[in-house]
């Protein structure tokens, strides 16, 4: 199977280190896939909050191309581009006034989708279409030292899971890092929501959010939280000092994508990681996973 | 919360309920049994006017102003717990964007919810410029133009270098998304609108 990469806003920039990565992981685990061109913004949930049905256009136009190109599935490594486009998908398929406002919409740009191209987040294509067994060949120095906390966050499961697994509860992610060698816990806060945009409209709400998330993993001993979006990543990340003078707490955890840790695990170079991106010092970490294996 | 509720205007509820019509899925709120599960889920719950819950109620029973005017579709982080916890089925999390959607038609946004609807009308206005998302533009369309809060953006700049120094913020604009098909797809969207 081929794939069709859709990157996303994030990751051309903010989430460099995530896109970086996914492509050099897919690589190593022999996973075709070809990156999209002249993609455009999925829209998040902004489009549809201001247009309604009309607003499943911007996301179509990417699938519209895709379907033209003759692609089999999309791939993704941003939840919330595979909702939106995903969702266009579901809707313009079960809903004909969607179908229609859609099409219309995509015609005046010589452009129509008829709801054939799926999208698929990299985690479940690794988990399911690759297999663990391929994850754990490609391993070389595996991740024994460290104790992870595997974070799926909200979107990465719902409302479209299936594949990736129960909503209240998803293991997949812990899985996958648990192939590389890891040590994963167990705690009731890995699908629950980090605040997401609020922590630009209502920093106070966003903050109080990410802290319960940090409180607990930090509590169960996990040296390391791994996401799959790249707005957890930069909400844990790149707000640990605010929320840390907020709640007088000390919060020093890194927060790094699983690509990351895989490419990691697979041995790939700090160039194809970009580890050195991060916000948090992750050289503890790369350090404690490098005596891995003894 | 005790208080007088007011029935919307004739013509009001008539508007309201044919657009509402058209959104995927708006058909199932009728069978919402108020059991509250999507209150008891909401990681925000709090700061909302009136919960899931209660804003269903209130369409159901024809109070729309309420329900239009209230934060709380505002004030929802889409995390989709309520929508797939609803044992009826409801979208919850769409039926909120819709409520956003129908706020915005009515002229009807709660002056309370200024940051989270302006953050969305600047996004898409770089969407609608660019094609993709450009970081820098959106954050200073949104702090100086959108909550006219310029002094909110000096105090984003430590977070902002922090990323600039990483590679992480982008100083160019995007240049490559689509944004002629794009112009083309929602200018007839947004006619059609205006026609109506």
């Amino acid at each position: 199977m081929k794939y069709l990469y859709y990157p996303g806003c994030s990751q051309e920039v903010t989430a460099k280190n995530y896109d970086v990565s996914a492509k050099a992981v897919a690589k190593t685990l022999g996973l075709e896939m070809e990156e999209m061109e002249n993609w455009n913004c999925c829209g998040v949930a902004f489009m549809v909050a201001e247009l309604e049905v009309p607003g499943y256009a911007v996301p179509a136009r990417n699938l519209a191309l895709a379907e033209k190109m003759g692609a089999e599935q999309m791939v993704t490594v941003c939840p919330a581009c595979h909702i939106a486009l995903q969702k266009a998908t579901n809707y313009v398929n079960d809903y004909p006034n969607v179908n229609k406002t859609v099409n219309e919409a995509l015609g005046k740009a010589n452009l129509s989708y008829s709801g054939k191209v799926p999208t698929r987040h990299l985690l479940e294509v690794i988990y399911h279409d690759l297999g663990l067994e391929k994850v754990r060949e490609a391993v070389k120095k595996p991740l024994t030292n460290l104790k992870v906390a595997a974070y799926s966050g909200c979107q990465l499961t719902r409302p479209l899971g299936k594949e990736l697994g129960s909503y209240e509860y998803p293991v997949i992610l812990d899985e996958t890092l648990q192939a590389l060698g890891a040590e994963t816990i167990d705690y009731t806060r890995k699908a629950r929501c980090c605040g997401g945009m609020a922590m630009t409209t209502a920093p106070d709400v966003a903050m109080k959010l990410c802290w319960d998330i940090l409180e607990e993993v930090t509590r169960k001993g996990a040296q390391i939280i791994v996401t799959a979006c790249p707005l957890c990543q930069i909400n844990l990340e790149g707000y640990q000092t605010q929320i840390n003078s907020k709640f007088n707490k000390n919060f020093n955890i890194p927060v790094v994508y699983f690509t990351q840790m895989m490419g990691l695990a697979f041995g790939l170079p700090e160039s194809e990681l970009r580890m050195k991106q991060n916000l948090t010092d992750t050289g503890k970490v790369l350090e404690t996973a490098a005596k891995g294996g003894k | 919360m005790p208080q007088t509720l007011t029935k919307a205007a004739p013509e009001l509820e008539e508007r309201v309920m044919k657009r509402l019509e058209e959104i995927p899925g708006s058909d199932h709120m009728k069978m919402c049994i108020q059991c509250g599960t999507c209150a008891g889920s909401c990681p925000v719950v709090e700061t909302m006017d009136y919960t899931p819950r209660e804003m269903i109620g209130l369409v159901k029973a024809g109070y729309l102003e309420e329900a239009l005017r209230s934060n709380s579709q505002w004030q929802c982080v889409s995390c989709y717990l309520c929508t797939v916890r609803c044992p009826a089925e409801i979208k919850i999390t769409e039926m909120l964007y819709a409520m956003k959607y129908l706020a915005v038609r009515e002229n009807m946004v709660s002056p309370a919810a200024q940051k989270p609807y302006q953050m969305m009308k600047k996004f898409n206005d770089v969407l609608r410029t660019f094609g993709r998302s450009w970081e820098m533009w959106f954050l200073i369309n949104y702090y100086v133009f959108g909550i006219v809060n310029p002094f909110a953006l000096l105090g984003m700049t430590g977070f902002a270098a922090n990323l600039f120094f990483k590679g992480r913020l982008p100083v160019l604009p995007p240049t490559q998304g689509g944004v002629d098909d794009l112009r083309k797809i929602l200018s007839s969207v947004e006619k059609s609108e205006v026609q109506e």
